[in-house]
C-alpha cells in the first residue's frame, strides 16, 4: 500500500490519539464505561492499524513480537500475582482489602486498577500476536484483485 | 435492521460481503446495547465485533477464499431444525417477565444487594468495573486465563513452531510458506 | 391458554422473540452452510443475539446505565439497571473474541492442508483418502475394504 497518500497521512494522525484513548479507557474504567479489555483492544488496534496500513515489518519494529509473547504472559502474572500478594498479607486470594487495612476501600480501588492493568496488557498482547500470526502468512490473494 | 442484516448475511455468497456485514451487525447490536443500558459491553461489542474480529476474518479470508460454493444440501432439514428449536425457545418465553419490569426476579434480590454493598464495599462510581473485578475477580481471572490459552493455541497453529518441525522431516515443503 | 396473550404481554415479550428470530438465523446458518467461514459468521450472529437476551433482562424500565455519581453521593430516587448480566456477558464477549480467533486459526490450517475450506470439499478429500488407504492395507486387515 505504498500509494495510499491520505491514509498514510490520516493513520499517522490517529495512532497517537488511539493510544492516548487506550490509555484514558484504562484508569479511567472505575468513573465511566471502559476497563482493562476494552482499553486492551483498543491499543491493539492501534498497532494493527499501523500495520495494515504501513507494513508488518514497520509496525514490528516499534513492537517486536518477543515483547509482544512477554506481554501476553506478564498481563496473566500482574493479575494471578496480585491474588497472591493479598494472600502473603493475611486476607483471602484477591481481596484486595489487603493493600489498606485500615480503609478497605482505597485498598479495592488500587486492586481494581492493578487488575485491570493485568487485563490490558494480556489482551493488547494476545491481539496483536494473533493479528501478525495472520500477517505473518503469504496472501493466496493478491492486492489487486480486492 | 438487526434481522435484515443477518438474513442478508444468509442469502449472501461473496464471503467478503458476508464479513463486513458480520461488522455491520456487531455495530447496531452495539447500538441496541446502549438503548438497553448497558454501555460498557456496548462499548466492548463495537471494539470487539466491529473492529477486532472483523480484521480477524478478512486476514484470515486473504489467506483463502473469497467465494462461497453453492450448497449442495437441501434447506428442508436445517430449516425443520431451526423451526422446531424456535418453537421450543418460544414456549420458554412465555413464562419470562414482561420486558423492563422492575418486580422480575432477577431484580428482587441478587441485584439490589449488590448496588447497595457496592457502595461502600468498593467505592467505585463503574458498577460494572466494580463487579468484574473485585466480586468476580476469579471469573475475570478465568476469562483472562482464556484469552491466554487462545493466544497462545493461535500462535501453535500459525507460527513457525510447525515449520521447524517441518524442516527436521523435509517433507511437504508446499507448508513452508508461513514465516511466522 | 390463549387468554393471557394480552397487548402488554405482546409488548413486553416482543424483545425476547426478537432475539428468538436472529438466533435462529444464526444457527440457520452455522447448520445449513457449508463454507467454514459463513459456519463462524452464523455462530456470531447466534453469540450476539444471547447477549442481547440477557442484556434485555437487566433492563428496568425507566432506568439508567450503573454507574454511580463521581462523588458517590447515590440519589437513592434514580434506578439503575441491574448490572449482573452486563458483567456476565462482558465476560462472555472476551472469551467469544478469544474462540473465534482459535477457529480463524485453524480454518486457516485446515485451508493450507485440504485447500479448500468447504465442509463437503474436506469430507470427499478425507472419503478419497480413506478409500484409498482402505484399498492399500484392506487385506492385511482381513479384508474389510
Amino acid at each position: 500500500m505504498h500509494h495510499h497518500l491520505i491514509l498514510r497521512v490520516v493513520t499517522k494522525l490517529l495512532v497517537g490519539t488511539i493510544i492516548l484513548y487506550a490509555l484514558y479507557v484504562q484508569f479511567h474504567g472505575d468513573y465511566s464505561p471502559g476497563g482493562g479489555f476494552q482499553a486492551g483492544v483498543i491499543m491493539a488496534v492501534a498497532f494493527i492499524l499501523y500495520g495494515v496500513v504501513f507494513s508488518l515489518a514497520s509496525v514490528q519494529q516499534v513492537f517486536p513480537p518477543w515483547l509482544v509473547h512477554k506481554l501476553v504472559a506478564l498481563g496473566v502474572l500482574i493479575y494471578a500475582g496480585t491474588g497472591v500478594v493479598s494472600l502473603f498479607l493475611g486476607y483471602n486470594y484477591l481481596d484486595y482489602g489487603a493493600f489498606t487495612p485500615h480503609h478497605p476501600e482505597h485498598g479495592q480501588h488500587y486492586g481494581i486498577l492493578v487488575v485491570e492493568l493485568g487485563v490490558g496488557v494480556t489482551v493488547t498482547g494476545v491481539m496483536v500476536a494473533i493479528y501478525y500470526a495472520f500477517a505473518g502468512r503469504t496472501p493466496v490473494i493478491s492486492d489487486e484483485e480486492w | 435492521m438487526l434481522v435484515i442484516t443477518a438474513l442478508t448475511v444468509v442469502r449472501t455468497a461473496s464471503l467478503f460481503a458476508v464479513v463486513m456485514l458480520s461488522g455491520v451487525f456487531s455495530l447496531l447490536s452495539a447500538l441496541l446495547l446502549v438503548t438497553l443500558d448497558a454501555v460498557d459491553v456496548a462499548f466492548t461489542e463495537a471494539a470487539v465485533g466491529a473492529g477486532i474480529s472483523t480484521v480477524l476474518m478478512l486476514s484470515t479470508l486473504a489467506l483463502t477464499s473469497r467465494h462461497e460454493r453453492p450448497s449442495k444440501l437441501s434447506p428442508v432439514v436445517p430449516l425443520f431444525v431451526v423451526l422446531v428449536t424456535g418453537a421450543a425457545l418460544f414456549y420458554g418465553t412465555l413464562d419470562m417477565p414482561n420486558f423492563g419490569s422492575a418486580d422480575a426476579p432477577a431484580m428482587l434480590h441478587v441485584y439490589p444487594e449488590y448496588m447497595e454493598r457496592s457502595q461502600h464495599e468498593i467505592g467505585v462510581p463503574n458498577v460494572v468495573t466494580g463487579i468484574l473485578a473485585s466480586y468476580r475477580g476469579y471469573d475475570t481471572l478465568g476469562e483472562t486465563a482464556v484469552v491466554f490459552t487462545a493466544g497462545v493455541g493461535v500462535l501453535m497453529l500459525l507460527s513457525g513452531l510447525r515449520r521447524r518441525r517441518e524442516d527436521d522431516e523435509d517433507d511437504d515443503g508446499e507448508n513452508q510458506r508461513g514465516s511466522g | 391458554m390463549f387468554e393471557e396473550f394480552t397487548w402488554e404481554f405482546i409488548v413486553g415479550h416482543l424483545n425476547y422473540w426478537l432475539f428468538i428470530v436472529l438466533m435462529m438465523t444464526g444457527l440457520y446458518i452455522v447448520v445449513a452452510r457449508s463454507n467454514l467461514v459463513k459456519k463462524l459468521v452464523g455462530l456470531n450472529i447466534f453469540q450476539v443475539s444471547v447477549f442481547m437476551l440477557y442484556i434485555s433482562m437487566g433492563k428496568i424500565t425507566g432506568g439508567t446505565a450503573p454507574i454511580f455519581p463521581t462523588d458517590m453521593k447515590v440519589d437513592p430516587g434514580v434506578t439503575y439497571s441491574n448490572p449482573l448480566p452486563h458483567v456476565l456477558i462482558l465476560t462472555a464477549i472476551v472469551v467469544g473474541i478469544a474462540t473465534t480467533s482459535l477457529a480463524l486459526a485453524l480454518i486457516v490450517r485446515i485451508r493450507e492442508e485440504y485447500n479448500t475450506i468447504d465442509e463437503a470439499g474436506i469430507l470427499e478429500i478425507e472419503s478419497t483418502i480413506c478409500r484409498a488407504e482402505n484399498q492399500l492395507h484392506g487385506e492385511a486387515m482381513g479384508g474389510r475394504a
